[in-house]
């Protein structure tokens, strides 16, 4: 029998293995005054693992490891955007980490260690190794919201985090059983080829989505499964709530692409969560925007924010074709690129000792910096959707993905609640341009620190005016996936 | 009844009361005890299903390694039980309701035709010379070995957050460094002071 493999379309993910593994062992001999040399290979080895992905790619899917890993375009679009959002991140954190005793080895190699589960539950074609990946990224991302072990709200936001995690694992786990009673398989070109037959067990299937769904719910933070999102976003310090809150994303939106698009993609079944995701979807979009009017507590807004966000994602999948896929992972990207620069500003104006996380504290930005202040604009008009930023296109696209499927009703409905979240959004601008600042502290950041966020703030107009190529991509990995 | 059924019977009436009693139990080593039965039971079914090697391993890593170092824990930490029953009274008649409706939903699934004996024929049982932990064996090197080593990727991150979120320096600690106590010189230790021998008084 022939066990040999193809290696090569996982040399991203084993390149980062073998690295955080070189990592975790080199910071042993490194002083904490030469701790950045750690970051350095940190950042080095994100780029190469983004070059590998870039190198490795192909438009064809390519099935190793006995197909339970898979390569394709969504695949290596999605890796590639990670490993680029990783890079910011650990950019934006490294003051708030050297500030607060968290420029350490160990910071790194759990940021290393939760990247490789990303890109595990990427390319994921069997629900073990999805799984498998999942649960890689969320022990690292639970160890990183308890790093600060001295903070009270930061070790109960990881408690609360770590058994919420584990219950919506549970779920999920158990949806996959019943799958796999139904259909005898795991792997997910498998089990799309048999749920597309038409399964005698169609009963079971569709129980285990109720499953399916609700962990995914619980992974995406969306209602009736958000509990958790706030608290963990206010309670973790700033720089992993960073974390949380962007690069997963990408993978969340892959595995519900490949459990729901792929796996039970045929018309029987789409019909059957088309209507769980659109309760889901709704219930965001309500009290994500409403209940956000009501803090003041930045971080915790954002975090309401990322909720109504993710009723949009939903909208996008839940229409089941391929523009809509298209448009969800355009979202989602989108979504990633604004949270990074928003909670890249919260970081910037946090120093030692003091945390920029009410809103108060952003009062009369414009007169510290001018330039600060308009980046911000920018992400907050692109966040409420206000054109000629991205934000806009995005949520319109996913509009005209569901109006195409007949749920008219629906677009009317995401559209009025979008309105009103545009007030909190907008009240951030107002606090900025139009109010006496009470914290007249200079703004500081490294030349790094700048030219990165400056560059986040304007690709937010940038492709705003011009989308189609980034559209275009998604669309077309979406395809060449599905 | 055959007797391999009854045998079945006996092990899954004895599963399922000690799991429940895992739960029910109010003395912690008890129930710690329970679990270690309840695992003792399963691996007889595992056998009965002619999972050896699960079975043995089931015994041997969970009720000889997990559940012993359970127990040590169990003892060590002075667990308030008064405080952990906080509050179990008046979130009961809604827990129990939700938990009700979702037994009889998924009991409405599940007690369907898809899950009985009809839709899962024996399977054939292995010739004699079968190995099943050779079998198992090259399953997990062969066709399983990406998820067997991204588990082995997991478990090393539990080590690593296991240590980043305990250890902690203590400066005031009073430990010994075997390399200095190695190194140690006679010059450190004693000083030779050289004295002018003085005459004892009244002495002989």
């Amino acid at each position: 029998m022939e066990y040999i493999t193809p290696l090569w379309p996982a040399y991203p993910e084993l390149f980062l293995l073998v690295m955080a593994c070189v990592i975790l062992v080199a910071d042993l001999f490194i002083s904490d005054d030469n701790r950045i040399v750690t970051y350095g290979l940190t950042q080095a080895t994100l780029a190469g693992c983004a070059l590998l992905t870039f190198f490795t790619g192909n438009a064809e899917p390519v099935y190793t490891f006995s197909g339970m890993f898979v390569d394709d375009l969504m695949a290596d679009t999605l890796k590639l955007l990670t490993c680029v959002a990783v890079i910011t991140i650990l950019v934006y954190a490294r003051a708030y980490t050297v500030a607060r005793g968290m420029f350490r080895g160990e910071f790194f190699a759990l940021a290393l260690f939760a990247t490789l589960g990303m890109m595990v539950m990427i390319s994921a074609n069997h629900l073990l190794t999805l799984y498998l990946g999942l649960e890689l990224l969320s022990l690292s991302l639970y160890a990183m919201v308890a790093l600060q072990r001295d903070s009270v709200q930061a070790t109960e936001a990881a408690m609360k985090y770590f058994i919420l995690g584990a219950l919506a694992s549970g779920m999920l786990l158990y949806g996959m059983s019943m799958l796999y009673g139904a259909t005898g398989t795991l792997e997910i070109t498998q089990l799309a080829q048999l749920s597309a037959d038409g399964v005698r067990a169609q009963a079971v299937l569709v129980f285990a989505l109720v499953f399916i769904v609700a962990g995914l719910g619980f992974k995406l933070g969306a209602v009736p499964f958000h509990m958790w999102v706030p608290d963990v976003y206010q309670g973790a310090p700033t720089a992993v709530t960073l974390f949380i809150g962007s690069a997963p994303k990408f993978a969340a939106f892959a595995i519900v692409m490949r459990l729901l698009a792929q796996a039970l993609g045929a018309e029987a079944l789409v019909d059957e969560w088309q209507q769980m995701l659109l309760i889901m979807a709704v219930l965001s979009l309500a009290i994500g925007n409403l209940t956000a009017i009501m803090q003041t507590n930045l971080k915790r807004m954002l975090a309401y924010s990322t909720i109504s966000h993710m009723g949009f994602l939903l909208l996008g999948v839940l229409s089941g074709t391929i523009d809509g896929y298209g448009a969800g992972m355009f979202y989602v990207v989108v979504y990633v690129l604004m949270t990074l620069g928003s909670f890249g500003v919260i970081l910037l104006l946090t120093r030692g000792g003091f945390e920029a996380e009410d809103l108060d504290d952003y009062r009369g930005l414009n007169q510290r910096s001018p330039w600060y202040a308009f980046l911000m604009l920018l992400l907050m008009f692109s966040m409420a959707g206000i054109p000629p930023t991205v934000g806009f296109y995005a949520k319109l696209s996913v509009l005209q993905a569901v109006v195409q499927i007949g749920f008219w009703w629906v677009a009317v409905i995401a559209v009025v609640f979008s309105l009103i979240g545009a007030f909190y959004y907008l009240r951030i601008v107002k606090l900025m341009y139009f109010d006496e600042p009470r914290d007249t502290a200079p703004v500081r950041a490294g030349g790094d620190v700048r030219a990165l966020l400056s560059v986040n703030g304007l690709a937010v107009i940038v492709l705003g005016i011009a989308p189609q190529p980034l559209m275009v991509l998604c669309i077309e990995a979406v395809r060449a996936s599905i | 009844m055959t007797f391999q059924e009854f045998i079945f019977w006996f092990f899954a009436a004895v599963l399922v009361f000690a799991a429940l009693r895992v739960i029910t139990a109010r003395n912690p080593v008890h129930a710690a005890l329970f679990l270690v039965l309840a695992f003792c039971t399963s691996a007889g079914i595992w056998i009965q299903l002619e999972a050896e090697f699960l079975g043995i391993a089931l015994i041997l890593v969970y009720v000889g390694a997990v559940m012993v170092l359970f127990l040590f824990v169990v003892m060590m930490l002075d667990i308030n039980l008064t405080r952990l029953r906080e509050g179990f009274w008046s979130y009961l008649p809604v827990g129990a309701m939700v938990a009700l409706l979702l037994v009889a939903e998924m009991a409405l699934v599940l007690a369907g035709p898809y899950f009985g004996l009809a839709e899962a024929p024996r399977p054939e049982s292995a010739p004699a010379g079968y190995s099943n932990t050779k079998e198992l064996g090259r399953l997990l090197y062969t066709d399983y070995v990406y998820p067997f080593e991204l588990a082995a990727v997991i478990l090393l991150v539990a080590i690593v957050a296991a240590i980043a979120l305990t250890l902690r320096r203590r400066k005031h600690a009073k430990y010994i460094d075997p390399a200095q106590q190695v190194a140690v010189r006679r010059e450190d230790r004693v000083r030779i002071v050289s004295m002018p021998a003085e005459k004892k008084e009244g002495g002989a």
